[in-house]
C-alpha cells in the first residue's frame, strides 16, 4: 500500500503538462495540409479563394490577412468559450471576427492601398468566410486556447497554400509573371518566349478558370490519397 | 441607368456565383438536389431583396461622409465609413433572425419550405457581398438598389438550380473515381461560368 501511494501523486502532477507540441497539436498543424484541407475537403472558404487569384500578390495578403483573422478569432473566441450563451453565439462571433477584420481593412488601407483598393470587397468579406465561422463553430468553442490557436494556425496556412498555389497557375499562364516580374519576356514588345510565338493564355485571368483550376486541383489531391474519393 | 438595365446586369452580367464566387460554400454545399437548392435560392432572394435596401439607408444616412448631415450640421465632415462591415453583418443577423420569426408566423407554409434554410443565410458571402457592392457602387436611389439586390438574388437562384439539376443526372454517368463529387462540381460550374460570359457587353 505504501508504495501504490507516491505513484498515484506523481501522476496528479504530470497530467496537465502537456508538451507545446505534442503529438496531438502537431496534427492540429498538419492535419489541414491533407486529410482535413479546408478547401478541398472541407469545402470552406471558396468564395474568397476563387476570386483574388488573378495575382499572386493578392493571393499572399489575403492569406497573410485570413491568417491573422483566424488566428486572433480562434484565440478570442476560445478564451470566451464558457461565457457565449449557445443561442446568441452566432451574433457574438460575427461582432468578434467583424472587428478583427476592420483592423485588418484599416491597417491594409494604411500600409498597402493599391492592394486593398484591388482586393476591393474581399477583405470585408473575410466576415464572411466560412472557413473562419467553421473552425469557431467546430474547434474554437469547444478547446482550450492553445489548440485552437494552433488549429487556426494549421487551417488558414492550408488556404493560403492552395490560394498561392491557383494564383501561381493563373498568373504564370494567364500574365506571363510571377509577383509582377515578366518571366517570359515581354508580350507587348514580343521579347524572350514571346519572340518564337509564345503566346499568354487569357483565359486564364477570367474568373471560370479558377474554378477549373481548384477543380483539377482536387483532381490531383485525391487520386493520391484515394480515401478522400465521394461516392457520387 | 433603367431598373430593367440594373435588374438583368444583375443576374447575368454580374452574376453572384459566376462572375464573383460569392455564396458558393451553401452553393456546394446545398445543390445535390434541385428541391433543396430552390428552398435555400428562394431564401437568398427573399433576404437580399430585404436587406440590401436597409444597408442602403443606412450607408447613406449613418455611414457615408456626411451623411448625418441631416442630424446636425456640426456632424457634416463625420465620416464612419469604417464601421460599415460591422454595421451591415449586425443588419443581416438581425434581419435573418427577424424575418425567421415573421415569415413563421405570417406564413407557415413558406417557413416549412425555407425554415432551416434561413440561418444558415446570415453566413452566405453573397448578402454581405450585395451590401458592399451596393457601397462601391454608388446606386442614385433605394429603388435601383432594391432592384440590384432583388437580381443578385435571382442570379444566385438560377444557378443553384442549374447546377442541382446537373448533379442530379450526373449521377448517372461515368466520372473518373477521384473527381466525383466536389471535383466535377467545380468543372461544371468553371463551365458554366464561361457560358455567362457570353452575356457580357449586353
Amino acid at each position: 500500500m505504501s508504495t501504490e501511494a507516491p505513484v498515484v501523486e506523481e501522476k496528479k502532477v504530470k497530467a496537465p503538462s502537456e508538451p507545446l507540441f505534442s503529438k496531438k497539436n502537431r496534427k492540429l498543424l498538419s492535419d489541414p495540409m491533407d486529410d482535413q484541407n479546408p478547401i478541398t475537403v472541407q469545402v470552406l472558404g471558396i468564395c474568397s479563394a476563387l476570386a483574388i487569384t488573378v495575382q499572386v500578390k493578392q493571393a499572399v495578403v489575403m492569406s497573410l490577412s485570413v491568417l491573422a483573422v483566424m488566428v486572433f478569432g480562434n484565440m478570442i473566441i476560445s478564451l470566451m468559450r464558457n461565457m457565449i450563451p449557445d443561442r446568441i453565439r452566432i451574433i457574438v462571433q460575427l461582432v468578434v471576427v467583424a472587428s478583427l477584420v476592420i483592423l485588418v481593412d484599416q491597417v491594409l488601407k494604411a500600409f498597402a492601398f493599391e492592394v486593398s483598393q484591388a482586393l476591393s470587397v474581399f477583405v470585408g468579406l473575410i466576415i464572411t468566410n466560412c472557413i473562419i465561422m467553421g473552425r469557431l463553430e467546430a474547434f474554437a468553442l469547444g478547446n482550450k486556447v492553445w489548440p485552437s490557436v494552433l488549429d487556426g494556425l494549421g487551417n488558414a496556412a492550408a488556404y493560403g497554400v492552395i490560394l498561392i498555389l491557383v494564383s501561381v497557375v493563373r498568373e504564370l499562364f494567364g500574365s506571363g509573371k510571377l509577383f509582377g516580374f515578366e518571366l517570359f519576356g515581354n508580350a507587348t514588345e514580343g521579347t524572350g518566349l514571346y519572340a518564337i510565338g509564345y503566346m499568354n493564355n487569357n483565359l486564364m485571368i477570367l474568373p471560370p478558370m479558377a474554378l477549373i483550376t481548384v477543380g483539377v486541383i482536387i483532381w490531383i489531391q485525391r487520386s493520391r490519397n484515394r480515401k478522400l474519393i465521394e461516392e457520387n | 441607368m433603367g431598373y430593367a438595365d440594373i435588374f438583368l446586369k444583375a443576374i447575368f452580367v454580374e452574376n453572384m456565383i459566376f462572375a464573383y464566387f460569392l455564396g458558393m460554400c451553401s452553393y456546394l454545399a446545398v445543390s445535390k438536389t434541385v428541391k433543396t437548392g430552390m428552398g435555400l435560392g428562394l431564401a437568398v432572394i427573399f433576404v437580399l431583396g430585404i436587406t440590401v435596401p436597409i444597408n442602403y439607408l443606412l450607408e447613406n444616412y449613418v455611414l457615408k461622409e456626411g451623411a448625418l448631415d441631416w442630424l446636425d450640421t456640426s456632424f457634416a465632415t463625420l465620416d464612419l465609413s469604417f464601421l460599415s462591415f460591422i454595421m451591415f453583418i449586425a443588419v443581416i443577423a438581425s434581419m435573418v433572425q427577424l424575418v425567421e420569426m415573421i415569415v413563421e408566423k405570417f406564413a407557415p407554409a413558406l417557413y416549412g419550405a425555407l425554415g432551416i434554410f434561413l440561418p444558415l443565410i446570415a453566413v452566405n458571402c453573397s448578402i454581405l457581398g450585395g451590401a458592399l457592392f451596393m457601397q462601391e457602387r454608388q446606386y442614385a436611389n433605394i429603388g435601383e438598389a432594391t432592384i440590384f439586390g432583388l437580381g443578385s438574388g435571382v442570379g444566385w437562384w438560377l444557378a443553384i438550380v442549374a447546377i442541382a439539376a446537373i448533379r442530379e443526372k450526373i449521377r448517372y454517368s461515368h466520372v473518373p473515381e477521384p473527381l466525383r463529387g466536389l471535383g466535377i462540381t467545380f468543372i461544371i460550374t468553371g463551365l458554366m461560368g464561361i457560358a455567362f460570359m457570353s452575356f457580357m457587353g449586353i
